[in-house]
């Protein structure tokens, strides 16, 4: 099947904005969304630098009756599910329970939930640890919660792929959709900032020990020092288009094309896979590299990661030859919540014919890119590319277009 | 067994709050006490961490089948007290 499959609404939750209509003029304005950890108190971690969704309160929007039973990831994750369904005036209550299904992407579920359970197992004993715990952790749990909330009936789950799994959700919400479900409420969101959260992103060696939060995330810069991480992500309405376009929805344009691979192991001499993930989504989207107007890159601030990116990106376009963008750099790397944002962010530029800017960095010069740096771009963006990858050798790209 | 050690409905209403919420079209101050704990928008895993309060404040353990096959405030409230009266 090769339906074509359209996003109708969209909305968001990320450091620098709340809600789509906060985070979007934030976005292009290079509004910086790191800073020293609230959560918790940081001092006696080597990293200290996170991107934390700002004034979210989330016994605004939920009931108390689910509040025992979530995760933060999971509150952030239904409020910007409701959001991202009002955006598409869709009222599920009204369409059939089997034609709708939730696909997301998650890294690390429900971590603080788990950490608070753990420490009253521990501390307190087993009679004091929460039934909710059985499912509140769960990868799986953010799907289920907003399946359950709007009666979401049709195909349904959950992809782990860390930083791949922004655009990995949004492929698998694609192919339900070209098997004939009419609506797939898609995307990422994480959130895991938390001490035992942070402990097991610190393991990892890759995180940003800088305090200057300015310095410490600066993708394709020869400063390059890991990134920081953050929260949020995005949620996408995502519709098979004939049904969308007889409902009258507002489109912002099709899921066009993807591509995926896995980089080899380390020390085998194979390439990385992350260039021939963009020529398969070019392929899949049937277009030549100069049909795409933007490239949202993954921008993982470590110098080989870096390279490779740089390469991959020359490798297909040609040097200096389309724009590029890190709007990750004012948010940090929101896991898989990273390329769901970067997807939202590239509906909203070919809508307003801005790209937003990377901010912070000095571009190192050995790597050939036209990166759109301190301030936004205007440009006529009919296509754009996106970007991703996760720990563990996931590489993904997707391509989305205009629809009209 | 004095009846002020008794597990009353307003009791349960507190326990309920505290352990498991209350959902946005349920008034639990309402005539509940035949009400189907499905209507009140209680599952079974709620009514677990329910009793897992219940046991802990109370200092007793519950009959595991009663508690789950109790539908009703009555029910619940009736397994409660069967175990406060046993240790009493």
């Amino acid at each position: 099947m090769t339906g074509q499959v359209v996003v109708t609404g969209i909305s968001v939750a990320a450091p620098n904005g709340l809600g789509a209509a906060d985070w979007w003029p934030a976005t292009c304005g290079g509004k910086n969304g790191i800073a020293r950890i609230t959560h918790f108190d940081p001092s006696a971690y080597p990293a200290r630098l996170a991107g934390q969704v700002p004034g979210f309160q989330a016994e605004q929007y939920l009931s108390s009756r689910l509040l025992p039973q979530t995760d933060r990831v999971t509150r952030l994750s239904l409020v910007v599910a409701d959001w991202a369904l009002a955006d598409a005036d869709v009222t599920p209550a009204n369409l059939p329970d089997f034609d709708m299904g939730v696909i997301t992407a998650s890294s690390a579920g429900g971590f603080e939930f788990g950490q608070g359970e753990l420490r009253n197992l521990w501390s307190r004993g087993s009679q004091y640890v929460s039934a909710y715990q059985s499912f509140a952790w769960f990868y799986a749990v953010n799907s289920g919660q907003i399946s359950i909330r709007h009666g979401l009936k049709g195909p349904s789950g959950v992809v782990v792929s860390e930083g791949a799994g922004g655009l990995d959700a949004v492929a698998q919400a694609r192919r339900q959709i070209r098997k004939g479900t009419a609506l797939i409420v898609t995307g990422g969101v994480d959130a895991s900032i938390c001490p035992w959260g942070w402990a097991a992103q610190l393991s990892t060696g890759k995180l940003s020990t800088s305090d200057e939060p300015t310095r410490a995330y600066l993708p394709f810069d020869r400063d390059a020092r890991g990134y920081v991480p953050g929260e949020g992500g995005a949620l996408l309405i995502t519709e098979e288009a004939r049904t969308a376009r007889a409902r009258g929805a507002r489109i912002y344009g099709e899921i066009a094309g993807y591509g995926a691979t896995m980089d080899p192991r380390p020390g085998s001499g194979r390439p990385p896979g992350l260039r021939a993930a963009i020529a398969l989504a070019l392929a899949d989207a049937g277009m030549e590299p100069g049909g795409i107007d933007v490239v949202f890159a993954d921008g993982a601030a470590d110098p080989v990661a870096d390279r490779t990116e740089a390469e991959a990106i020359g490798a297909v376009f040609g040097d200096r030859s389309v724009p590029v963008t890190v709007p990750k750099t004012m948010t940090g790397r929101l896991y898989s919540g990273a390329a769901s944002l970067d997807l939202a962010a590239a509906f909203f530029t070919i809508r307003d014919g801005v790209i937003p800017p990377t901010m912070h960095i000095d571009p190192c010069r050995d790597y050939a890119l036209d990166l759109v740096i301190g301030q936004p771009r205007r440009a006529r963006v009919r296509a754009a590319l996106v970007l991703a990858r996760g720990s563990g050798g996931f590489n993904s790209a997707m391509v989305v277009r205009a629809a009209d | 067994m004095a009846d002020n050690n008794a597990f009353t409905l307003d009791d349960l209403r507190s326990t309920l709050r505290q352990a498991a919420g209350v959902a946005e079209d349920v008034d639990l101050d309402g005539d509940i006490f035949d009400t189907d704990f499905e209507a009140l928008g209680y599952e079974s895993l709620a009514l677990l961490e329910v009793g897992s309060l219940v046991e802990r404040q109370y200092g007793i353990s519950l009959d595991e089948v009663a508690i789950n096959d109790a539908r009703t405030p009555r029910a619940f409230i009736d397994a409660v007290n069967t175990q406060l009266a046993a240790v009493s």
